[in-house]
């Protein structure tokens, strides 16, 4: 029997909190979990730094990534039969869906932004470059593993592939939504997707919702509006995210400082410094490392170096009021300045966080050919766009909220000898509206 | 961070106003690939090259009162024009930066279509292919929008200019 079509002789199920079980029958994807780059998604967390507000959010990209394979062996069951469905493309499905964050490293909104990287290059380097799951891949047949890195690339020549993967109402985002409402232990991210997987049709080039499981839908994007502001978006986990660039930023800076030596040479971080990350290099970085150097670097020399890192170890955060570029730009010109004067660096302890800055999105309909929405399929056979059809969605589609906030760490300020600086500071501070704990 | 809005700012301010989301996702990625140090990140959508960061952060600035958006309905769908506000001038002025300028790239762009300016930017997103594969690339991601050999010279054509 061909590799492709090969099966365990025994049906494995993995016990899952959101899906109950997780069926693996395909040889080919027992084979991709055992291999050590999909393993190594255990040793990274979902959310990254949201354990610091929500304690139980520890679970991994692996927990998450073995749900998406499963929602998506579900939609596919349903589908088979199905006009516009190839079943063809059954296992690339399964490996896409499996692999989608394969790229994804410690941290790596922070890593990311500070380090000019790109999660789904690494993943298309994994995927086509010197690795197991390659080799896997590669043995199913020929040209297979660039078919997979396509689907996740969101390139492939076959779109209701990519949008099973990708789009507004997909398996990742029905998964994390679910899983994160587990772990964090709030209860806004709930929804249908039993039903939102009855009513899901195949088309020729996307997924489409019958018209019947619109509120099913209306339920799955309010859960996601939820998520966002209360999950997402806190501000306690912003802070810790803000502290963590600002480690990043401050080692790299110190590393291209000729007169600056490391107590312990930071090995894992020399090709993030350098710009040219090799993926052997990359692979190798997971949260147990970075946790280690964040440690060691409380002992460093630089001042800014181990307080950051003392901070972020020890959960002692920023603070942050409200902030509106529009009318207080001269106030936080004007911090920018009495902070230098009182000897705190405003470029690691006056930290504008826009919601912006944060990689996630709402549902948006979008201009006409500006990205794919959700098309409810209706009984004439016509298309309609979501929000065009359901009044819920549009209320919520058309509201733009958006959030910037001024971070600072408090008890500097309360350091402050010169008496003049810091009674300035703290009216402009309080004068901004109160001044919140991140805890 | 604040300098990233500030960038596209100094890009409405050149641009003085642009006519349709779709037009300015391609614009500022073009810009992006001709070397301008603009930082939303892109991903390859439906549609093309395509930056949620980008469409927060102008609803962001919207929301300011830097950027004035107005919405056009157009039965099916709805269009929407950009333009600076006096309050967004103003915070050009305070906050300096040194951009290099982009403004022979932005007029020549302003005075294509959307649909050109989609198929310029995702022959920028397969650049690294050969000119063969790229070509092909294209169709296979597009097929939909059944570019002619002529629109993917023109194309090709614009890219150099671009570069120059």
């Amino acid at each position: 029997m061909a590799y492709k079509d090969e099966q365990l002789h025994e049906e494995k199920v993995f016990k899952d909190p959101v899906h109950r079980y997780v069926h693996v029958k395909d040889r080919v994807i027992w084979d991709l979990i055992a291999a050590p780059e999909f393993q190594r998604l255990r040793r990274i967390k979902q959310l990254g730094t949201t354990n610091i507000t929500f304690h139980g959010a520890e679970h991994s990209r692996f927990n998450h990534s073995l749900g998406v394979y499963e929602i998506v062996r579900r939609i596919i069951t349903n589908f088979e039969g199905r006009p516009h469905w190839n079943s063809e493309e059954r296992l690339l499905c399964l490996c896409a869906a499996l692999l989608h964050d394969l790229g994804h490293g410690p941290f790596s909104h922070s890593f990311e932004k500070v380090f000019k990287l790109d999660h789904e290059y690494f993943t298309q380097q994994i995927i086509l470059g010197d690795t197991k799951v390659n080799a896997i891949l590669e043995r199913v047949a020929k040209g297979f593993a660039q078919d997979v890195s396509d689907v996740i690339a969101k390139t492939y020549k076959d779109k209701l592939v990519v949008s099973l993967i990708s789009s507004q109402i997909d398996a990742d985002r029905m998964d994390y939504l679910q899983r994160d409402t587990y772990f964090t232990g709030v209860s806004y991210g709930h929804f249908d997707m039993e039903r939102i997987l009855r009513v899901m049709r195949p088309m020729e080039d996307q997924v489409v919702i019958k018209y019947t499981g619109m509120h099913a839908v209306e339920d799955y994007i309010m859960s996601r509006y939820q998520m966002y502001w209360q999950v997402y978006f806190h501000p306690v986990t912003r802070s810790a995210e803000v502290i963590l660039s600002k480690i990043l930023h401050r080692a790299k800076v110190l590393y291209e400082d000729s007169n600056y030596t490391f107590k312990l040479e930071p090995t894992h971080f020399l090709s993030f410094f350098t710009g040219h990350v090799k993926l052997q290099d990359y692979l190798k970085l997971d949260e147990g490392i970075v946790s280690y150097y964040f440690q060691l670097w409380q002992e460093e020399e630089d001042d800014i170096l181990s307080d950051l890192c003392e901070r972020f170890t020890n959960r002692r955060l920023f603070k942050y009021i409200e902030f509106n570029p529009n009318l207080q730009m001269n106030e936080w010109m004007e911090l920018h300045r009495l902070f230098m004067n009182a000897g705190i660096d405003p470029d690691y302890y006056l930290v504008v966080d826009s919601s912006s800055d944060l990689p996630y999105d709402f549902y948006r309909p979008g201009e006409e050919e500006e990205r794919l929405p959700i098309h409810l399929l209706m009984p004439n056979g016509e298309l309609r766009e979501l929000s065009r059809q359901s009044e819920i969605v549009e209320s919520i589609s058309g509201k733009k909220r958006t959030d910037h906030k001024l971070y600072f760490p408090i008890d500097l300020i309360e350091k402050i000898e010169d008496s003049t600086v810091k009674k300035r500071v703290e009216e402009i501070l309080s004068g901004q509206g109160e001044v919140k704990n991140a805890n | 961070m604040l300098t990233n809005h500030a960038k596209l700012m100094q890009f409405f301010s050149v641009a003085n106003e642009v006519t349709g989301r779709k037009k300015l996702q391609k614009m500022i990625y073009i810009l992006q690939k001709c070397g301008m140090p603009f930082e939303e990140k892109y991903e390859f959508h439906f549609y093309g090259p395509y930056s949620e960061e980008l469409t927060l952060r102008v609803e962001e600035l919207c929301n300011l009162g830097f950027i004035h958006e107005e919405k056009e309905d157009k039965i099916n769908y709805y269009q929407y024009h950009y333009t600076i506000t006096n309050d967004g001038e103003e915070f050009l002025h305070q906050f300096a930066m040194d951009m290099p300028d982009f403004s022979s790239q932005v007029e020549a762009m302003k005075g294509k279509s959307s649909r050109f300016l989609e198929l310029v930017a995702t022959m920028l997103y397969f650049d690294g292919l050969s000119t063969e594969e790229n070509i092909a690339k294209v169709h296979t991601v597009k097929p939909k929008q059944k570019y002619t050999n002529e629109e993917i010279q023109a194309a090709h054509a614009f890219i150099e200019g671009l570069k120059q």
